[in-house]
């Protein structure tokens, strides 16, 4: 039974990648450590739970991974997707880190696999997890139970006292009651605010209420915001977020990776006018798989629709809800709850522009419009073949990029720049250090884990102090 | 805040496709879709791989998906989705309720597909039926004053029962029970689309079935969440399965002494029939006592509860069997003898009659399960 009497050496707060690394290595340094999860036993591991592949920079062939993914090479990549807005000093020793992250997480029982059918171009910089992550998860928790660490499942962090710089108890609401837990060393790894809609909303409005959450709804922001009127330093667009294109049909929270659409670049996307209103293919995927959440959220009622035609059947990853179906435009128009007549003449007006080309998927081909204001690059081919098949989209939100600043000890900074005394933080809580905006594949856990094995060791060190 | 349900547009999009023949072919159904989207699992077994071969499931597929999975419950704890969450993936059960329902499915003949139903019930009657037909039988055709005493020597079973008897009664059970179970594999075969096979996709899948190499979620370990004791269903499978087979080889052995030799069973102890018979006897006591044990160590979300009948009259079978034959191995020099072979001829003869109508026939539709991913996989060139 957990004490909560009892002060621990190290109070962890959150319970998925960043959290078991950060417990497990600072009970290896012997400390006593008690982590505080907000999720009912199932749901631990917020978004961990939903990932199944972590980028690590390595020199060579490793375990299942191919080539070579050289530090400078990940830290091209990074600058790339952020457009330069990441702490340089922090994400080059986060890099440097990550080449030792796998076999860490192999010591502690995590498994991996070859890479996922249908993930080409990730088999050189991702370690794919065997069984996903509530299989890499199930590894570490039984490592952390088996090694001493404490757990406490539905027992959400719902203040802290916080003296000057200094963390003195956290405030924890359990089935049992309200307790107040002192501990030595904080780390705080609670994710980000993205199940939270009504902080949402201050940035977004009404919108946000047509947004689906990929991920856990406990990720409600509650010791972030707790830190920030704390005082510490924000870091990350607070207004910004990931969002996907995802089906209209995916529940509210939790559907994870099953309900995102891939279907876009087989067809057209319209609007709830019927209206096309982007070019569907604009760059290859993943990039393009995020930018669609975005641009669905700025059409009215956050809502577009797929259209393809039966040509392209079967090319994509099958989704988990069946195509809407009509043998014509108008009748799907029906269905979708479309004007017939405005769906038709978009379709027409599009099937007419098409030019001849030779489709290929694995480059950006010939296939394209000519004449349209707004074109279709690649891969354009006529929707004249029925069955015709609709899958209506709505954004759906990865995570947010608002976080707390840390020093490369994993301190949590304070409003100035002055580290706090034994505050520490990893994970998506303080990932818009490194990545300020944009993402690359995989980069969530690698932040997860390296930031979680630092903010490990620091409070370990400073609760030895 | 509004319900996601009342925003615009509001056409009720259809959640999941409902096309099949039976419930637990369209639960399949829905969970395979879920689980192509999603591919975690691919690298747990064979199951993944076969799923993302196809984009639309029929009855066939399902049935081969189901009974390529072993039921190692790997897939079911390192499911994000598995219940309680809304997606209720379970894929475990859910094959095992297919799986049940496939052997129903492919019965020949047809008339006897209802023994799936209450399976535990059925075999019990049926053994019971056997034992009691046997021991009547040699108390009231056989002498006396041989089935309570003493009997030894070369020829002393056949004093109790004329050899032809028992190779006429045994010869056609068994035959009976191969051209059974031929013609379900045969459809179930046909049915999930299998075509021609090639050496190498027999010898992987002679491989991947003796050596169950899909029982240990991809490397992983089985079922392991929660639990005190290790999954070491693997190791008492083999006990069960290769014991099965020492004793179908003492069986064969003895068979060819007896007509090409000459020489009549009882054996002694020191000779092919009775080591082959004893090893197996033992793995065929270790093996199913460890697999029932298992069975309620089980994470009780993983298993149909309908089918645990089958499951444990078909352990209870094999269990009998070994212990019949052991018991008379070891009292055969005692008067205790002729009823000890009444017994366990009892417990042969129905086990015998009954395996195309219980859980013995998963081995086979396991077994051709693998021979067709074996022979796809090599299509697929991977
Ligand atoms: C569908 C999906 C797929 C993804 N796939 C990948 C991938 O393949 N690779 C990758 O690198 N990244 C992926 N990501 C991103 C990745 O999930 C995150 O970057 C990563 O999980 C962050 O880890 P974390 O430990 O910081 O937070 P989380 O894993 O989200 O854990 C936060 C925890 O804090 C708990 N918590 C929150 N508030 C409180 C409170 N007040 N008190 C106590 N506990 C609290 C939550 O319950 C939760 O367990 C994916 C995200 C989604 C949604
Ligand atoms: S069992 Fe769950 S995690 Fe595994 S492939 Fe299916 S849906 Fe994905
Ligand atoms: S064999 Fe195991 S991992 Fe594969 S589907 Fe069956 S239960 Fe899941």
């Amino acid at each position: 039974m957990v004490d909560l009497a009892k002060r621990y050496d190290v109070l962890v707060i959150g319970g998925g990648n960043a959290v078991l690394c950060a417990a497990i290595t600072a009970r290896r340094r012997g400390c006593s450590v008690l982590v505080l999860e907000a999720a009912p036993k199932f749901y631990r591991g917020g978004n961990t739970r939903h990932t199944r592949n972590i980028r690590v920079a390595h020199d060579g062939p490793s375990g299942l991974m191919t080539g070579a993914y050289p530090e400078e090479e990940f830290w091209a990549d990074l600058q790339r997707v952020t457009g330069g807005e990441t702490d340089e000093h922090l994400a080059r020793r986060m890099i440097r880190l990550s080449k030792e992250l796998q076999s860490w997480l192999g010591a502690q029982g995590v498994h991996f696999q070859a890479p996922l059918q249908g993930s080409i171009g990730l088999d050189r910089t991702n370690a794919f997890f065997l069984g996903g992550g509530r299989a890499m998860l199930n590894a570490l928790y039984r490592t952390a139970l088996g090694l001493g660490v404490e757990a406490l499942y539905d027992a959400e962090v719902v203040n802290l006292v916080v003296d000057g710089n200094r963390f003195v108890s956290a405030i924890v609401e359990t089935a049992t009651g309200r307790f107040a837990v002192e501990a030595t060393s904080l780390v705080a790894a609670a994710g980000g605010f993205e199940a939270n809609l009504e902080w949402l909303k201050q940035y977004w409005g009404d919108k946000a209420d047509n947004f689906i959450i990929r991920g856990t709804p406990y990720n409600r922001g509650r010791v972030l915001r707790i830190l920030l009127d704390n005082g510490i330093e924000p870091v990350g667009d607070p207004t910004q977020c990931h969002a996907v294109a995802l089906d209209v049909r995916a529940p509210r929270f939790d559907g994870g990776i099953i309900t995102r659409l891939d279907s876009i670049v087989y067809g057209i996307v319209v609007n709830r006018d019927s209206q096309r209103f982007y070019d569907e293919d604009e760059d290859m995927w993943p990039k393009r798989y995020a930018i669609w959440g975005r641009l669905i959220a700025a059409e009215p009622g956050q809502i577009a629709f797929s259209i393809h035609d039966a040509r392209m059947e079967g090319r994509f990853i099958p989704p988990p809800f069946p195509a809407i179906k009509a043998d014509t435009i108008p009748e799907l128009a029906v269905k979708l709850g479309l004007d017939g007549a405005a769906l038709a003449a978009t379709v027409a007006a599009f099937n007419e522009a098409v030019r001849p080309g030779t489709f290929d998927t694995t480059k950006l081909d010939d296939c394209r419009t000519e004449g349209l204001e707004l074109p279709k690059t690649h891969w354009a081919t006529p929707l004249d073949r029925p069955p015709f098949s609709a899958y209506p989209l709505r954004p759906g939100i990865t995570f947010t990029y608002l976080g707390t600043r840390v020093d490369d000890r994993g301190r949590i900074l304070m409003a100035g720049g002055a580290p706090s005394a034994n505050m520490f933080a990893a994970g998506e809580i303080m990932a818009g250090n490194i990545l300020g905006k944009g993402y690359l594949a995989g980069i969530g856990m690698t932040i997860g884990g390296v930031s979680g094995r630092v903010a490990g060791e620091g409070a370990a060190a400073h609760a030895f102090n | 805040m509004r319900s996601i349900d009342e925003l615009s547009p509001p056409p009720a999009f259809p959640l999941w496709a409902k096309s099949h023949s039976t419930a637990a072919l369209d639960e399949a159904d829905r969970v395979a879709t879920i689980c192509n989207s999603c591919r975690y699992c691919e690298g747990l077994c064979a199951v993944f791989p076969a799923m993302e071969t196809r984009t639309i499931f029929a009855a066939g597929d399902l049935n081969y998906l189901a009974n390529l999975c072993h039921g190692c419950g790997a897939c079911y704890d390192d499911c994000q989705f598995s219940p309680p969450h809304e997606f209720a993936v379970n894929v475990p059960k859910t094959f095992e309720t297919l799986r049940a329902e496939s052997y129903q499915a492919y019965a020949w003949p047809r008339a006897f597909a209802p023994a799936f139903e209450r399976n535990g019930l059925v075999i019990s009657l049926v053994a019971a039926a056997s034992v009691a037909v046997f021991v009547l039988g040699f108390v009231g055709l056989g002498d006396p004053a041989v089935l309570f005493t003493t009997q030894t020597g070369a020829g002393a079973f056949y004093r109790l029962m004329p050899h032809e008897a028992m190779v006429a009664l045994f010869g056609a059970a068994f035959l009976y029970a191969i051209i059974a179970i031929a013609m379900g594999l045969r459809s179930f075969w046909r049915d999930s689309g299998g075509s021609g096979v090639d050496i190498a996709a027999s010898l992987k899948a002679l491989r991947d079935a003796g050596t169950l190499r899909y029982l240990d979620g991809g490397g992983a370990g089985c079922d392991i969440s929660g639990k005190a004791t290790p999954d070491r269903r693997r190791l008492y499978h083999h006990f069960t399965s290769y014991g099965f087979l020492l004793c179908l080889a003492s069986t064969s052995v003895a068979t060819l002494y007896h007509y090409l030799l000459g020489r009549e069973a009882p054996y002694p102890w020191y000779d092919l029939p009775v080591l082959l018979g004893t090893a197996g006897g033992v793995g065929l006591i270790i093996g199913p006592v460890g697999l029932l044990v298992a069975k309620w160590d089980r994470n009780p979300a993983l298993r149909d509860a309908k089918r645990l009948g089958m499951d444990v009259a078909f352990l209870v079978m094999l269990l009998l069997t070994s212990l019949t034959g052991l018991l008379l191995l070891g009292l055969r020099a005692t008067p205790a003898m002729g009823i000890l072979l009444a017994l366990h001829l009892g417990v042969v003869f129905s086990l015998f009659v009954t395996m195309p109508y219980g859980k013995f026939v998963h081995g086979l539709y396991r077994f051709a399960a693998l021979l067709r991913f074996a022979g796809e996989s090599r299509t697929r060139g991977s």
